[in-house]
């Protein structure tokens, strides 16, 4: 069974949990995805690996409370088990050839973003991390990319952490400062990678961005996590989560991800119900 | 004397208005009269015509001949010599092209309903029998079977009985394949795919879920790390088809793949799933075959108006006679001569409507169909909040791409002789896998070939 090991609380809505699943931290590589369920009757979601411990056996993921799903897998404590936890799925961030690379990241997503800052620094890349918050309560792993980068810029809607701003106005400045990269790797929001590949098309710059739309079986069998790259349909799960941000269509992507939204509300609401009456 | 009477006797069935509201079993089975009955048909003839008809070779006149004496558990020791999941093909295999089709009495009325009998034995057996399996004495080996599908379950069954030491690594969380994903419940209840299973357990048999072989290990580091001296593939066709039509991805449009997983799979269309599902209020089903009938027959059941589109005529649906029938009867809507061309979205960005070209049939093509070609100028709009591609599927890419030495056809498919045996040296492989979409039956019968291929290879080395 895949044990939760550790779980730290990041933010008041973003928890970290290391599980023991040794199988997948043997393959694990950055950019690469599980797919976990809760429970016997629990749904499938698709989170992108965080870290990986190949010697004690353990991958780390970190999610947002966001869902039904997350919800119930914030209540679940150390020395519990997942029903369900398979993986790694997705191809790996490719890395070769990188001579100067910025990452950015938004919220959650720096959680993804970081084991790909640190796979690149360990190379011997240079990085630059740029990662954008809403505010300074919700800024997550601000000492471990500093770690990973030679250079760190923190951005947050109000100013309350680091520079006021987005990350985009961040990622300008550097580029025009003289600052010559030869990709930029994005995880964040949708909207947010949208943008930060408006802005690298502009420069032509090389762009990767890491999808994570609604999936089932995360093994290229249901199709659900198709996306329109450079016109053409791909699937998330098997030919991703990373594509070429220049092509990606964002807005059916945007769309797509909010086909089930009023029953996530619905189900997210029935479940903080749930907790509420166990209290 | 057998008797002579020349129709069968009728399947209990729920009715139509009523099952097309609920996802419990369609076909209710026979009694033990009926059951009884219907044996009593069987001419027991010498050469066993039907036996020819069936993929796993199952003595048929024999199991039916202990029905008629009323000896159930011997029926099914009978049928099990051949078939690991008896209850599973006695639903679903297509046998008025298989066994039934080569029955004498077919000849001038309706040939004996072997599926029918064949179903009752087996869950006669599993509502009755207290007889405990024999668990084979080990011969030391190791085998892993890729897949828990058909032919993987069929395979591990048959190396089981022979004393391997068998361990079925399967992608999802559940076994069964698309026993367990793809055929809805109404047609095969998912807790008889279940007690199969059990039974294979029983014998010894090992199931890992949660292993996507090619991702989680792989074929050489299952041969080279972890002992296993041969490797069965039955990873299945589980790669949905699109059109490439101008708005597929719109929110409301479903492989049939994704709209059969999140229904069977994930039990969406109960009140408690923590999985969403939705068919709209006007469902369009595109494609012809046995999966587009399933969809049809999911959505109409989660209340949506149904219609299937598709390209040819009635007369070369590649749904099973008894499917097209039943989802008729269900109140589906048919479409023939119908291809679509467009998807036409709503203001959200959801799918509205569907255009479609009228077609129709010229000389026969490649498959020896006839072929349907595009009338000009000649276009229909058919409202759709919900539309379900249902077009076919093709193998999953995912373990030839990461398995040393494994030749596969241009389209996919893993090259395989007649006993399943590859280019890569202990790897075998069968089912859809290696033929591309079949059936059930077919690919249980290539997990058979193929256990016996593997055992003289192990006993070999």
């Amino acid at each position: 069974m895949f044990e939760i090991l550790e779980k730290k609380c990041l933010n008041p809505t973003v928890t970290l949990m290391r599980i023991y699943a040794p199988r997948i931290a043997k393959k694990a590589e950055p950019g690469q995805f599980i797919i976990l369920r809760t429970d016997e009757s629990g749904e499938r979601i698709p989170l992108t690996i965080a870290d990986y411990d190949r010697e004690n056996g353990s991958v780390t993921i970190i999610f947002q409370i966001v869902g039904a799903t997350t919800e119930k897998l914030n209540h679940m404590n150390e020395g519990e088990c997942l029903h369900d936890f398979v993986g790694p799925l997705g191809r790996a961030t490719e890395t070769d050839g990188l001579k100067k690379v910025a990452v950015v990241g938004g919220g959650v997503g720096c959680a993804i973003a970081l084991p790909v800052a640190k796979k690149l620094h360990e190379l011997g890349v240079e990085v630059h991390s740029i990662v954008g918050f809403r505010n300074k309560d919700l800024v997550i792993l601000e000492d471990e990319f500093r770690a990973a980068s030679s250079k760190f810029v923190l951005m947050s809607d109000d100013g309350s952490a680091g520079e006021k701003g987005l990350v985009t106005d961040a990622l300008k400045k550097l580029i025009d400062s003289g600052e010559k990269y030869d990709r930029v790797i994005t995880i964040g929001p949708l909207i947010m990678m949208k943008f930060v590949c408006k802005l690298t098309k502009e420069y032509d710059i090389p762009t990767v961005a890491s999808m994570n739309p609604i999936m089932i079986d995360g093994t290229g069998m249901c199709g659900g996590c198709r996306l329109t790259v450079g016109g053409e349909t791909k699937f998330a799960c098997v030919d991703g989560p990373e594509f070429d941000g220049h092509l990606i269509d964002f807005d059916e992507a945007m769309a797509r991800g909010a086909m089930y939204r009023q029953f996530e509300r619905k189900a997210h609401e029935e479940t903080c119900n749930l907790f509420r009456e166990v209290k | 004397m057998a008797d002579m009477t020349s129709k069968r006797n009728a399947m209990p069935v729920q009715e139509a208005d009523v099952r097309n509201r609920n996802f419990s079993e369609v076909a209710l089975g026979y009694t033990e009269e009926q059951a009884v009955a219907e044996a009593n048909r069987c001419l027991n003839c010498k050469n066993k015509p039907c036996t020819s008809g069936c993929p796993v070779q199952i003595d048929i006149p024999a199991f039916i001949a202990e029905v008629a004496k009323g000896d159930f558990e011997a029926a099914y020791k009978v049928i099990t010599k051949s078939s690991s999941l008896p209850a599973v093909c006695g639903r679903v295999c297509p046998q008025e092209t298989q066994c039934e089709s080569k029955c004498v009495r077919g000849i001038k009325g309706e040939p004996v309903a072997i599926g029918r009998i064949e179903r009752f034995v087996a869950d006669w057996h599993n509502a009755n029998s207290t007889a405990a399996l024999e668990k084979p004495a080990p011969n030391g080996h190791k085998a892993a079977v890729i897949g828990s599908g058909p032919s993987g379950l069929a395979c591990a069954g048959d190396l089981a009985k022979m004393g391997y030491d068998v361990t079925v690594f399967e992608a999802l969380h559940v076994a069964g394949g698309v026993l367990s994903y793809g055929i809805p419940e109404f047609r095969l209840p998912k807790t008889i795919v279940q007690k199969e299973i059990d039974g294979l357990r029983a014998l010894g048999v090992k199931i890992e879920t949660n292993t996507v072989v090619g991702k989680t290990v792989s074929v050489d580091e299952l041969m080279q790390d972890e002992g296993f001296e041969s490797v069965f593939i039955g990873s299945g066709a589980g790669l949905p088809r699109f059109m490439n039509i101008k708005g597929e991805n719109l929110n409301g449009v479903y492989s049939a793949n994704e709209f059969l997983t999140r229904i069977n799979l994930m039990k969406a269309y109960r009140e408690d799933s923590s999985t969403p599902i939705r068919a709209g209020a006007k469902a369009v089903i595109v494609g012809g075959g046995n999966v587009a009938m399933d969809a049809a027959r999911c959505a109409k059941r989660l209340g949506a108006d149904v219609t299937i589109v598709y390209r040819r005529t009635e007369n070369e649906l590649p749904a099973r006679a008894e499917e097209v029938e039943h989802a008729k009867e269900e109140g589906i809507a048919f479409r023939f001569l119908t291809n679509p061309t467009e998807i036409k979205a709503d203001e959200k960005g959801w799918s509205k409507s569907i255009v479609c070209q009228e077609m129709e049939l010229s000389e026969p093509d490649a498959s020896g169909r006839a072929k349907p070609v595009p009338k000009k100028d000649a276009f229909i709009e058919l409202d759709a909040d919900c539309i379900i591609m249902s077009i076919g599927t093709s193998p999953n890419p995912l373990i030839k791409s990461t398995t040393s030495g494994l030749d596969t056809q241009k389209w996919g498919g893993i090259i395989a002789d007649e006993d399943g045996k590859t280019s890569k040296d202990g790897v075998y492989a069968g089912g859809d896998a290696v033929t591309g979409a079949a059936t059930v039956i077919l690919a249980m019968g290539a997990g058979k070939k193929a256990a016996a291929a593997m055992d003289r290879f192990m006993q070999g080395k």
